[in-house]
């Protein structure tokens, strides 16, 4: 899960990262009154998810309160690369002498985590890495022991920060470091850190993505989650447990397990070509342990989607055999009743293959067809998907 | 041959007594695969029943720790079935009881945790310099030698012994491979898992099959994100001389889209299925479209001989 710029702040704050302050507004009232309760200059930010909002006139530096209000009118509801802007972040005014970058992440290729830092912040930091890759260090981080001094002093040392900025940067560096380890981050980004006038370290940026696998230790990481921006569709899923992800066609698709599912996108995608090139509705995995409640969850979801013409379940009967896959489909044909109204292709193999098979026959559902191979079912879906567009 | 597992391979199961345990260990007994034992420590002192492959009873000791399971049935293989929230110091124990193969079943594991275990494996280094404890997985199907053992909770009876290895990230698109590609049969087919950071690599099992006398040809199914397969794809060009079919799964993915795996992401110009089946190809990976195209083209490999 990616964070806002104002939710990462508030991690930071936790977690005693020196940053200024900063009220997140969804209206100009309410960012007139953030502005008047900070004080002096401001800047009012867009919060959005998506770099180069700068640019785009989504950042801007208020003088006063009024002012604030003005730009957050601006500024709320623009379109920002595709994403419309919900919340401004009214944010203090700072002294800046000079920019840096630092960044943890995790490392996947090294099974590891790598700091990046450098004393020329403020600009793209993959210009930077390109353009002039010497000026930015690179340390490798052991995930068994985070960013202790030692290991903030090597960064810094590496970044070749002067003495003195060094010794004030080190303790900043440690606590994103616990920014990182304590929230179960992926990537914990401050571009730029700063110096102030007065030699003072502050993160004025940052950008923070959490795991997801790691919410049942965070009880307040569910509370991060921007329910605004999701899909209808994909939140319904979600309710359900379902690893649902909503695309842009008209045939419904439904697996077990992540790989085969997107296996079975691309195969329905190129037979879509032959037939009116339509294409993949979504990824649903239904999992290992498809329950017949799973599968009606999950049918229920796809049948509701006005863009789905037809419907492949494509299961590969391993743990959970295939009869208890046909039985699924079944029920949840009965749960569903007269609100499923779409053809349904249906290929099974693996464990109980032929016992699957001869439920499908028994119930005789007339809207269920059974296809022998992946690739039948999938030209079968696509067909109908067209026929019916 | 097989790689990393065989038949001689003496397993214990941590979380032996839990749902998923307690299934797998039928199932892996059933498959012939010689379960010793098992850990938990709140029922350390109890046994499990379950049946041989021949339908014989076995009764399974539980032991209080993993150190004290190997010492007692000279264990050299363990699967872990437990929770994510513990599986970080499940890993550990192992791994301090220096068991050779560890695979790591659960789904769910935060990332930090497993670079954690995994930083602890590569700290535990034997003479060769290598780490005296090889990890397969975490969110994975585990590996399965057709014939001889099991070690995960892939179907045993997809196919029998044969000719070919194969390393994957997915777990039922290894089924539907295997499966495609049943007449020509197994060697040892892996499932390293879709997360982050995980354990055993492609390059790895690559590295292992190549060495294998009896793998006559290796079938490597990657999936979008990440660079895994563009590094296999360079090793593939330096060190394996043995043919290999290649499968990529995500062509139709959206960008900034994670497809049910955690590391399934396609970041920018990065991660696509596209790159990754040009990458293959260039290193002389002949790359299928589809599950059925990739396992016409491996046919044709050995038509071709």
């Amino acid at each position: 899960m990616d964070l806002f710029e104002y939710q990462a702040r508030d991690l930071f704050e936790k977690h005693g990262v020196p940053v200024l302050a900063g009220i997140v507004a969804t209206t100009p009232e309410e960012a007139k009154a953030a502005a008047e309760k900070i004080g002096g200059v401001t800047v009012v930010k867009a919060q959005v998810k998506v770099g180069g909002r700068g640019k785009a006139g989504g950042v801007k530096v208020a003088k006063t309160a009024d002012e604030a209000y003005e730009y957050a009118q601006q500024i709320l509801g623009m379109d920002i690369k595709g994403h419309t802007v919900h919340r401004v972040m009214i944010a203090q005014g700072a002294d800046i002498a000079e920019e840096y970058y630092f960044s943890v992440l995790l490392d996947r290729a090294n099974r590891s985590y790598l700091a990046m830092c450098s004393v020329e912040g403020g600009m793209e930091i993959e210009q930077l890495a390109v353009e002039r890759p010497d000026a930015l260090a690179r340390v490798d981080v052991n995930p068994a022991e985070g960013i202790t001094e030692a290991k903030a002093r090597e960064i810094v040392e590496q970044a070749k920060f002067d003495a003195e900025t060094a010794e004030k940067v080190v303790p900043v560096l440690v606590k994103l470091g616990e920014v990182y380890t304590k929230e179960d981050a992926t990537l914990v980004e401050v571009n730029p850190l700063v110096k102030t006038g007065d030699g003072e370290i502050l993160a004025l940026d940052g950008k923070v993505s959490l795991d997801d696998n790691a919410e049942f230790r965070h009880e307040d990481h569910a509370a991060l989650a921007d329910k605004s921006s999701a899909d209808p569709l994909e939140e319904k899923a979600k309710e359900n447990d379902l690893n649902y992800v909503k695309l842009d066609g008209e045939v419904g698709i439904i697996g077990n397990g992540a790989g085969l599912v997107m296996s079975t996108l691309d195969v329905v995608a190129y037979a879509g070509e032959k037939h009116g090139d339509v294409k993949p509705a979504n990824f649903l995995d239904i999992g290992g342990g498809a329950s017949a409640e799973v599968m009606a969850a999950g049918l229920d979801v796809i049948l509701n989607d006005p863009q789905v013409k037809s419907v492949f379940v494509n299961v590969f009967g391993g743990i959970t055999a295939c009869d208890a896959v046909a039985n699924g489909i079944v029920k949840a044909l009965d749960i569903l009743g007269d609100s499923a109204t779409k053809p349904i292709v249906v290929r099974l193999d693996g464990n109980n293959v032929e016992e699957g098979r001869q439920i499908l026959r028994e119930a005789n559902h007339p809207l269920v067809t059974s296809a022998d191979t992946m690739d039948s079912g999938a030209d079968k879906a696509a067909e109908l998907a067209h026929s019916a567009k | 041959m097989s790689i990393f597992l065989n038949k001689d391979s003496k397993v214990i199961v941590q979380g032996i007594t839990g749902g998923e345990g307690t299934k797998h260990t039928a199932r892996m007994l059933a498959a012939g695969t010689n379960v010793l034992g098992g850990v938990n420590a709140r029922k350390a002192g109890t046994t499990v029943n379950h049946q041989d492959k021949d339908g014989n009873a076995v009764e399974l000791p539980v032991f209080g720790s993993v150190s004290e399971a190997v010492q007692e049935t000279g264990a050299n293989a363990s699967i872990v079935f437990v929770p994510p929230a513990f599986c970080k110091d499940a890993v550990i124990e192992a791994i301090d009881a220096e068991v050779p193969l560890v695979v790591v079943i659960t789904e769910g594991i935060p990332v930090q945790d497993s670079a954690e275990f995994w930083a602890h494996a590569k700290a535990n280094t034997g003479a060769d310099g290598k780490p005296k404890t090889r990890i397969i997985g975490p969110n994975c199907p585990g590996i399965i030698s057709p014939e001889e053992s099991l070690l995960g909770i892939t179907p045993a009876n997809i196919t029998g012994k044969g000719k070919l290895g194969l390393v994957s990230k997915s777990g039922t698109l290894t089924y539907q491979m295997m499966y495609e590609l049943r007449d020509l049969g197994f060697t040892t087919a892996i499932g390293i898992g879709g997360d982050p950071v995980i354990g055993t690599t492609h390059i790895d099992a690559l590295e292992a099959f190549e060495a294998d006398p009896e793998t006559e040809a290796i079938v490597m199914i990657g999936e979008i994100g990440g660079d895994a397969e563009e590094r296999a794809a360079e090793f593939i060009k330096a060190n394996v001389t043995k043919p290999v079919v290649g499968y990529v799964a995500g062509f139709t993915a959206p960008e900034g889209k994670t497809m049910g795996h955690a590391g399934a992401i396609v970041s920018g110009s990065s991660g696509t299925a596209q790159a990754k089946k040009e990458a293959l190809e260039a290193a002389g990976v002949k790359v299928g479209k589809t599950p059925s195209e990739t396992a016409q083209l491996m046919r044709e490999i050995f038509e071709g001989k």
